[in-house]
């Protein structure tokens, strides 16, 4: 590599900089905005002379925070589960082997990532209320499915193009049936990916506004990012429970993301392109 | 009966396997999607739909009205479609392609051999890293009437803006935010790229006496092109659709001037009065527009593949 000019080195090293500030200016300000206890302390934004953490004892506290962080994790996990454990076989499928109906398959997996939810959702709301499901997990997780699905087996199947083959013959050797190779051979040689498909249908769920919005209609069933919004809307703006509890919910999903981003990118960009 | 036998022998596997996602999709997209498509043709509304009150079953008394709601829509009778359309073409646009520059060239800058790289990448992915709800509450704080960005306005001696209550500065900031939310995963879509052009092929073209923009244009850009075609439609796609950002920070407002057609079709469906036949048929219009660009952006890419 040639050396930089001092001048481009420096050029270089300000556009980053300034952009890194944006990027984390937001954050870090909602991060210091939850530490100013009182009342509208939030609405002076020059003014740090009360930094306690009195924002964070009043969400845990006072309002259904931890109600709503347990719906969440029910909901995300419940969709995590159902979604890679049926996803999983359809990818190994699509992937190893060519039957009738493959193209079709392959296609649906595709087309159906494409629906917005506005096609979907007036038809599953009537669905859901006809069968009791409105505001329960299970509907909502069932609702979930419909986009994690097919993006899992999608991403699995690219997935499991990078297992060789041989793996597959020498099970069938060995007298595996077609299943005895999927569960014993490649799925355990699949772990990273599967790591990472659990973690995307997790994170969809997590953070889903629309459908929550739509079919969770208690305070008791709430996820986080419905129970979010009644901190602020046109009536009262808690602030100070908004970015106490925003900070609550970053941490550990800003934690587990950076942890496996690098995967993240590479199924999603690889298994797209190859379709 | 020889032929269902030996194919069922031989393909069992296969259709076993798939058959569980098929069915689910059959089930909780399919279904769905059909119903939609039947509720479009009529006049389905909260009043008619059918309902239970109490012990007491309503039976839903709405009826065909045909291709009515289509036509209302795309006739512009409704009121809204080619605003709103014209909107969302604007937002899909404007935000894709500041995703793709920023991200490409915040990319390029990366890649080279820098000082402090990874903590430059780390904090450049932050904004992907954190939940979009939470990134749309936090800008929502950001651009509030006695917000920081006011403050350092009246600091400098301005008047404060009122951001999310007039029409084109609630536009301008929602762009901002998705464009924040949105450049991250552009940029290390391209990183992802640019390590699998080769480095002979930047050598060979500085041998040539190639400029840097002559590389940039010669050697890089092709080399991206497969992530390029990948992330454009992705992100097209994306934000085409892209609800959460709109509905958290302004919700459509202020009168619906933010309203990008998933917003409009969400308020038609779930605000006031419930009209889930228009809701529906805005739905069908959305897919099949996406659906029409797919197709056509994949074949437009396939014949520029052919020619190169």
């Amino acid at each position: 590599m040639r050396k930089r000019s001092p001048v481009a080195s420096i050029a270089l090293h300000a556009t980053l900089i300034a952009a890194s500030f944006i990027a984390v200016f937001p954050i870090a300000w909602v991060a210091l905005t939850s530490l100013k206890t009182g009342n509208g302390q939030w609405a002076h934004p020059g003014d740090f002379s009360h930094l306690n953490f009195g924002n964070y004892t009043r969400v845990l506290n006072d309002t259904d925070f931890v109600t709503w962080f347990r719906n969440s994790i029910v909901i995300s996990v419940g969709t995590m589960a159902l979604a890679v454990f049926i996803a999983a076989t359809c990818g190994y499928a699509v992937s190893r082997m060519r039957f009738p109906g493959y193209r079709a398959t392959m296609w649906l997996l595709l087309v159906v990532q494409m629906f917005p939810i506005a096609v979907l959702i007036v038809p599953l709301y009537n669905l859901m209320s006809k069968l009791h499901m409105v505001n329960s997990y299970s509907g909502l997780i069932l609702v979930y499915c419909t986009t994690a699905v097919p993006y899992c087996a999608w991403m699995l199947k690219g997935y499991f193009d990078t297992i060789p083959i041989e793996i597959d013959e020498a099970g069938k050797v060995d007298g595996l049936n077609p299943f005895g190779t999927f569960w014993r051979l490649v799925l355990p040689l699949a772990r990273p990916g599967l790591a990472v498909v659990a973690f995307y249908s997790f994170l969809t769920a997590w953070a889903e506004v629309a459908f929550a919005n739509t079919f969770m209609q208690s305070s008791d069933k709430y996820t986080l990012a419905v129970g979010l919004r009644t901190f602020v809307s046109q009536y009262k703006g808690e602030w100070g429970l908004m970015t106490a509890s925003s900070v609550l919910i970053a941490i550990p999903a800003a934690v587990m993301f950076l942890l496996v981003q690098r995967n993240l990118v590479a199924g999603l960009t690889s298994g797209s392109a190859k379709g | 009966m020889g032929v269902i036998r030996r194919s069922l022998d031989k393909y069992w596997y296969g259709w076993a396997m798939a058959a569980p996602v098929v069915l689910v999709m059959l089930v909780l997209v399919g279904y769905p999607f059909a119903w939609g498509v039947y509720l479009s043709t009529t006049n389905a509304d909260e009043s008619n739909i059918g309902h239970d009150i109490g012990v007491n079953h309503i039976p839903p008394s709405y009826k065909s009205v045909g291709l009515h709601n289509y036509w209302d829509i795309l006739s512009g009778h409704d009121g809204h479609f080619y605003s709103t359309l014209s909107w969302t073409l604007i937002w899909t646009f404007l935000n894709v392609f500041c995703h793709i520059t920023i991200g490409l060239g915040l990319a390029i800058l990366l890649n080279r051999g820098i000082r402090f790289r990874a903590g430059y990448r780390l904090m450049l992915i932050l904004p992907w890293a954190i939940p979009g709800f939470v990134a749309a509450f936090a800008w929502r704080l950001l651009y509030n009437d006695n917000g920081v960005f006011n403050a350092v306005l009246k600091y400098f001696g301005m008047h404060g803006v009122q951001w999310l209550s007039q029409p084109t500065s609630a536009k301008i900031a929602v762009i901002a935010v998705n464009v924040w939310m949105g450049v991250p995963f552009m940029m290390v879509s391209f990183l992802g790229g640019l390590q699998t052009i080769p480095s002979e092929l930047y050598e060979a073209a500085e041998m040539d006496g190639a400029t840097a923009w002559q590389r940039f244009r010669m050697v890089t850009l092709p080399g991206l092109r497969p992530v390029m075609m990948t992330v454009t439609l992705l992100g097209v796609i994306w934000t085409f659709n892209k609800f959460d950002v709109i509905f958290l920070v302004t919700e459509g407002g202020p009168a619906g001037s933010t309203d990008i057609l998933v917003t409009h079709a969400y308020q038609v469906a779930f605000q006031n009065i419930r009209q889930y036949a228009e809701a529906a048929s805005y739905g069908v219009v959305i897919l099949s527009m996406l659906i029409v660009f797919a197709t056509v952006y994949r074949r437009s890419q396939a014949k520029l593949e052919v020619q190169a």
